[in-house]
């Protein structure tokens, strides 16, 4: 089901968290909402499922205006940040939940809960609590709740935020491939540009109540259409209004300059495995720090203090 | 290198056990100190006196006891204590669970005014309550001509001990229920209305059983408060004998007839009919508790259960419920 907001807006007592926000979200599509803490994502995620009334505006789901349509009924699966497991249920009775309201005969919801667990690798954990579970686990947990009553939509609010970081990466991963597998539209909050960027097929960037741009991660990425995104989205070096990619300062061996080229002395180098880090100082004492790998940097024998050739690429501009 | 390293690092040894030794032995001293002072202070005002009552019952025998415990306003005074607890007491809960729900989920104005008038029962002495009841219901109050007309009797009779009761015993339920609400959050609740339950299964599946430790506890008050009220439900009654007489009732009763063994006796019954209520609250607990091993327990329940599986416990961490 493809999803629509209309000119949505809300606002928490003098707080606007959401401004004349509109954003279509194609079927079956795995999409990002991408901003920093504040920026209205988590809102415009719980609007769309019905857990916050908008001020103004319209949600659609599919063909369905469901803006007065109460959260029970808008067939939307929701993951909550941490997981709101029913502490005092097994792991089946969590999953079953959606079914069991529903009044769904017992060897359905039996079948139905014994598939979920499989496809979230919880088999086994059934009778265990929620307590009784790692943060991983339970997080799957409560993925395999939301999906339970066959959602048409499902969202999930900073789905990883409280897990550690290996656990974050394989649940990404494991993401995508659910995803793939059940073809459910999924979208996601995050303020981690780099699991919007590794999971999702369509990013939304917020920013202070407002959508700042949607687009794939390599548009957002090559074509920011403003300073926000371009910063947001990747790293970034500022040289007074303009702003570069750390990645397109190229660096020259040797101190002869040729055209279109400044000299450049190295003040730090830093070595992340594959990439390296190079900090540097240009004539006019500014400040920029150049990406490379450690192929290149060998090559170049770059070591601190040295003087070396650097092209800067053309600056991108925004007007403000 | 090993030669100098080894009296070396016994010296810290030996350095670090004399330095435990003292303040854990001073530490001792005074957990001692605390429980002694504890102890004693809960033996001066609570043990002593309950001892002194349950031996000045027994003085004259069991004879003396069973025929002043079944004497006819005796036991129409413990029916009457258990009707008003029957009643008050499923009154207060609901109205309790209610009132928490409204005020911890509920938007609304007012919300500060409705919290100040729960705990107006605390404030106001049951004396007061009693007479307030009495210029509303009595024949002279509001509705008492309305009420005379319909031949119905409220002051001094059940129906005005009833509400006195309720009105004294109101505030528990809700005090001891809304701070676990609030502890408990609404996202498991808004989780449940994701998953298609409506208000009511969300509130009967997902809201009452975590919030059914503060609940009990808040019962377990009630009862008692219910049982014990003597104030207002004096003024109310009319102190009519063999009628309108309930347990405390009685016992002034007794005391003022100069009937010391049936005073002690309707006060030990009393006594018995509270610790019954907390001990039936405690078994209550202690099944819970061993049905579903996850959940926690208790002001009332006491003890802390032991983890149903540990084996299963040490797979994650656990969790600290509410």
């Amino acid at each position: 089901m493809a999803i629509e907001v209309h000119d949505v807006s809300k606002r928490f007592d003098d707080f606007l968290a959401l401004d004349d926000v509109c954003v279509r979200v194609d079927d079956g599509s795995l999409t990002a909402l991408l901003g920093p803490s504040g920026s209205g994502k988590s809102t415009l995620l719980r609007i769309i499922a019905g857990l916050e009334t908008p001020d103004a505006g319209r949600v659609l789901i599919g063909e369905r205006d469901v803006t007065d349509t109460p959260a029970r009924t808008r067939g939307v699966g929701f993951v909550f940040q941490h997981y709101a497991p029913f502490k005092h249920m097994t792991v089946f009775d969590n999953v079953a939940f959606g079914l069991t309201v529903r009044r769904r005969p017992k060897a359905e919801v039996r079948e139905r809960v014994r598939e979920l667990l499989s496809l979230v690798r919880l088999d086994g954990l059934a009778e265990r609590y929620p307590a009784q579970l790692s943060g991983g686990q339970r997080q799957r947990m409560a993925l395999a709740r939301a999906l339970a009553p066959r959602p048409e939509v499902l969202l999930l609010d900073e789905p990883f935020g409280a897990l550690d970081a290996q656990v974050r990466g394989e649940l990404r991963e494991w993401l995508r491939r659910l995803h793939k597998e059940i073809h459910v539209t999924t979208i996601f909050v995050t303020h981690d540009q780099e699991e919007a960027m590794d999971v999702a097929e369509q990013i939304v960037v917020m920013n202070a109540a407002r959508i700042e741009q949607a687009g794939s991660p390599r548009e957002l990425y090559e074509s920011p259409r403003n300073e926000f995104v371009m910063s947001f989205v990747g790293p970034v070096n500022q040289l007074g209004d303009a702003l570069l990619r750390p990645h397109d300062i190229q660096i020259l061996p040797g101190e002869d300059s040729p055209a279109g080229t400044i000299e450049a002395l190295v003040r730090r180098v830093v070595h992340l495995g594959f990439e390296v880090r190079v900090e540097l100082t240009l004539p006019d004492g500014r400040h920029v720090w150049a990406q490379t790998t450690r192929e290149r940097a060998t090559e170049l024998e770059l070591a601190e203090d040295q003087i070396l050739t650097v092209r800067l690429p053309a600056p991108r501009t925004f007007a403000a | 290198m090993s030669a100098s390293a080894l009296p070396h690092s016994t010296q810290l040894d030996a350095g670090r056990r004399s330095d435990d030794g003292a303040p854990a032995a001073r530490a001792g001293a005074r957990r001692l100190l605390v429980r002694v002072v504890a102890l004693g202070y809960l033996a001066l005002l609570l043990l002593a006196p309950v001892a002194m009552i349950f031996y000045r019952t027994f003085e004259h025998g069991l004879g003396a006891v069973w025929s002043a415990a079944t004497a006819p306003n005796a036991e129409h005074a413990f029916w009457l204590s258990i009707e008003l607890v029957a009643i008050a007491v499923p009154l207060n809960t609901i109205f309790g669970i209610g009132v928490a729900l409204l005020l911890e989920r509920g938007r609304f104005r007012g919300k500060a005014l409705l919290s100040l008038m729960i705990d107006l029962p605390f404030a106001i002495s049951p004396i007061v309550v009693g007479l307030a009841l009495v210029l509303v219901y009595g024949r002279t109050g509001w509705f008492g001509n309305w009420l005379a007309t319909h031949g119905i009797e409220v002051i001094f009779s059940v129906p005005g001990m009833v509400l006195a009761t309720a009105f004294v015993s109101l505030p528990f339920v809700a005090r001891e229920t809304i701070p676990v609400l609030r502890e408990l959050g609404t996202d498991a609740e808004q989780a449940a209305a994701t998953l298609g339950a409506s208000s009511w299964q969300t509130f009967r599946r997902i809201t009452l059983p975590a919030i059914r430790w503060g609940v009990v506890y808040g019962v377990v008050l009630t009862t008692a408060r219910a049982l014990g009220e003597f104030g207002a439900v004096s003024v109310v009654s009319g102190r009519i004998e063999g009628k309108t007489l309930s347990l405390p009732l009685y016992v002034q009763d007794r005391f003022e007839n100069f009937d010391s063994t049936g005073a002690y006796t309707a006060a030990v019954v009393l006594a018995l009919l509270a610790l019954a209520t907390l001990l039936a609250m405690n078994l209550l607990a202690r099944r819970a508790n061993k049905a579903s091993g996850a959940n926690t327990p208790t002001p009332a329940g006491g003890r802390r259960p032991p983890i149903k599986n540990p084996k299963h416990a040490s797979a994650g961490p656990a969790e600290v419920t509410i």
